[in-house]
């Protein structure tokens, strides 16, 4: 009998070309690579330097993304770039996917949206696949039971000419969700509650797998919420382990197998999970019955909090370099220790990103806006995550609440999230975001970050400082 | 690729844990479509203020650390986006080695495949090396590539880990892609043995 096994070691196994040795690393075999316009031109500009080609453009998909407007179309029905730069780079994707034969979803086009939801959307992400881009939220397709990890640019080279990558096997770290998520309180709490308790570099050389009673009674698109943010606790990756729960969201997608394919994929699939017994190399709990909604205080996803604690005191830590980033943490934050952030004003709302942008969050927030105005001088941008969410969003009239509401319904993109086109985030100004990261600039130079779910967005840009979404549920 | 081998370095502090990729090259200079020109993204949001003026106290904008090639760093450098305009950056700053106390594997990767030495250090040699860059700024480091050693002015030598393959890779001036286009027939077979399970972008 063999030794019982992880799900990530049964998808690690499954793809190498060769194993690794102590002298060289595995290469592994890559079923799916994502590209988008900021992190591939260097590595077209590498293949066509070497008179390479693209080995398998049938398992590579473009889409446009980061740098790209979320302003309303014009006339005739297309979204202006008017940043020369973006558009240069938009440009040079185009003639990349043109000129090496990849599928593209252009800027504006049906299918066209943030890189980790277009994947799962289209049915391109399956559970058992090995799934990379030049993105570090690519841990997002994880949810599905896929091995999905960010790389760098040399590395969507190498995948480019080679459908492989060189790479050392990581370690697991089994992360146990017990219990059940109270109203209120989501997926999202879930995530940031595990980053602040085991820190932004907790997870380092580890793959997560996301397990226990909390993370089964999950929707697919809850959990692709946690494994998104997997990189923010430091780990290569996060998995959960297919179920029928991911088969049926699965089912029937354009590139979902069909048919008799499809049963055979679903036994495919059915063997995936750990084995009872697997060993991991690291633990790490949560009790989901003891959370509430959480927030982020700091410039980074681990400085975050229960919503109704009080900003921590760098006196009161140990360790001098902790106290130190607090310090600085708290000093770009215009935040007093001590404090509670419950009632703090807030400019800014983000309701969007990679973490928090699929049909089921819009859903959720809209649900809470019905009926309610955005606060007088608060800020809310509601940006979609595909075009194909944005196009169900307005059949089921979500895009009619939100406006009404006094929103900026507007079109997809990874927008405020980055700040690399104009949805920035004014110097000094708070934004209370769905997003996935704090660090000081990210939204803008000077910007201020508080992350938390969508509900909390919601409620506190009701109510314009920050809010338990409890309290109006 | 140059081949790395031993070089001397004047080091400079960045003392902060978990300095991000967003730190090292903000998204708004991400648009560029070659490696070049990075140099003036570097740190551009410590090195400037957010009114414009050049911030005097950041530790790289000071006078005695120009010329600096060896940047010292806390914990968890690196950490954030996959962008390997951060390593880019950093070499067009001058830097031909970042040493820190653990860097987000990511950045790890990308730095190696640059030829931008990440060495990770003991937190005792890491207290030293910030107190040194703070009473002596002129401090010059050893690094022994083939040795994997960091030589400090007392003499000290500090061995550092790093992957055989890598390493081996960096002595040499080559890069990855060329061992992995020479596993072409591995790939193939792979492909012909490995019918995909599932029918996949059809
Ligand atoms: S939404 Fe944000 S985190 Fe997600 S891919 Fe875009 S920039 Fe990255």
């Amino acid at each position: 009998m063999t030794a019982p096994q992880t799900l990530f070691a049964k998808v690690w196994d499954a793809h190498e070309v060769r194993p690794e040795t102590a002298e060289t690393p595995a290469v592994l075999y890559i079923d799916l690579h994502l590209i988008h316009e900021v992190t591939s031109p260097q590595a077209f500009t590498e293949l066509r330097e070497r008179g390479l080609k693209v080995r398998r453009p049938d398992k590579t998909i473009a889409t446009m993304d980061h740098s790209t407007p979320t302003t309303p179309r014009n006339a005739l029905g297309i979204i202006p770039v008017i940043d020369a730069q973006a558009a240069a780079q938009l440009g040079q994707l185009e003639r990349n996917c043109a000129d090496f034969g990849i599928r593209l979803f252009a800027l504006g086009t049906e299918n066209q949206g943030i890189v980790h939801v277009i994947g799962p959307e289209q049915g391109l992400t399956q559970p058992g696949m090995t799934i990379v881009c030049g993105d570090s939220h690519t841990s997002t397709h994880g949810a599905f039971g896929a091995l999905a990890f960010g790389i760098g640019t040399s590395e969507v080279g190498h995948v480019l000419a080679t459908q492989c990558l060189l790479q050392r096997r990581p370690q697991t770290c089994a992360v146990r969700v017990a219990g059940r998520l109270g109203t209120g309180v989501t997926a999202k709490d879930i995530i940031l509650a595990i980053i602040a308790k085991y820190g932004v570099g907790g997870g380092t050389g580890y793959v997560f797998e996301y397990m226990g009673e909390a993370i089964r009674a999950l929707s697919i698109e809850e959990r692709m919420t946690i494994c998104n943010m997997s990189i923010e606790g430091g780990a290569r990756a996060g998995m959960v382990a297919p179920d029928t729960t991911t088969f049926q969201y699965v089912s029937g997608r354009p590139h979902a197998p069909q048919g008799a394919d499809f049963e055979r994929a679903v036994a495919y699939w059915s063997s995936l999970p750990s084995d009872a017994g697997a060993a991991f190399d690291k633990e790490m709990t949560l009790d989901a019955d003891e959370l509430t909604p959480m927030i982020t205080y700091g410039t980074n996803p681990g400085m975050g909090m229960k919503i109704t604690e009080a900003v921590p005191d760098p006196a009161q830590l140990s360790d001098h370099n902790a106290r130190v980033a607090l310090d600085k943490a708290l000093a770009y934050m215009a935040l007093q220790p001590g404090k509670p952030l419950l009632g703090h004003k807030v400019d800014v709302a983000f309701l969007g990103s990679c973490t928090n942008s699929r049909i089921s969050d819009l859903r959720v927030a809209a649900d809470l806006l019905k009926g309610r105005k955005v606060a007088e001088g608060v800020r809310m941008m509601v940006v979609p995550g595909s075009q194909q969410v944005k196009k169900q969003a307005e059949a089921e009239g979500l895009d009619t609440i939100f406006r009404a509401a006094g929103a900026e319904w507007r079109e997809a993109g990874c927008s405020s999230c980055l700040g690399m086109n104009d949805d920035r985030v004014p110097a000094g100004q708070y934004c209370i975001s769905t997003s996935n990261r704090n660090f000081e600039g990210r939204q803008g130079p000077g910007a201020r970050t508080f992350l938390a779910s969508p509900l909390t967005v919601v409620a506190t840009a009701v109510s314009g400082v920050v809010t338990d979404p409890r309290t109006l549920l | 690729m140059k081949p790395i081998n031993t070089f001397n370095g004047k080091i400079a502090a960045l003392p902060v844990p978990d300095i991000d990729t967003d730190r090292i090259v903000p998204a708004r200079f991400l648009k560029v479509t070659s490696k070049d020109g990075l140099g003036e993204a570097l740190f551009a949001d410590w090195k400037v203020r957010a009114d414009g003026t050049p911030d005097a106290e950041f530790p790289l904008n000071r006078p005695e650390t120009q010329g600096a090639t060896v940047l010292i760093a806390g914990d968890n450098f690196g950490c954030g986006s996959s962008r390997e305009h951060a390593p880019w950056a950093l070499q067009a700053g001058g830097f031909t080695a970042v040493l820190a106390t653990s860097f987000a594997n990511i950045f790890y990767s990308n730095a190696l495949k640059n030829g931008l030495l990440p060495i990770i250090i003991d937190h005792e040699t890491y207290e030293q090396l910030v107190s040194l860059a703070e009473e002596d700024p002129e401090t010059q480091l050893t690094i022994d590539l083939a040795a994997q050693t960091v030589t400090l002015p007392d003499g000290r030598a500090v061995h550092f880990p790093i992957d055989g393959f890598s390493k081996v890779c960096l002595l040499n001036g080559v890069d990855q892609l060329g061992y992995l286009v020479q596993q072409d027939d591995a790939i193939s077979a792979y492909e012909q043995r490995t019918p995909a399970p599932v029918s996949t972008l059809t």
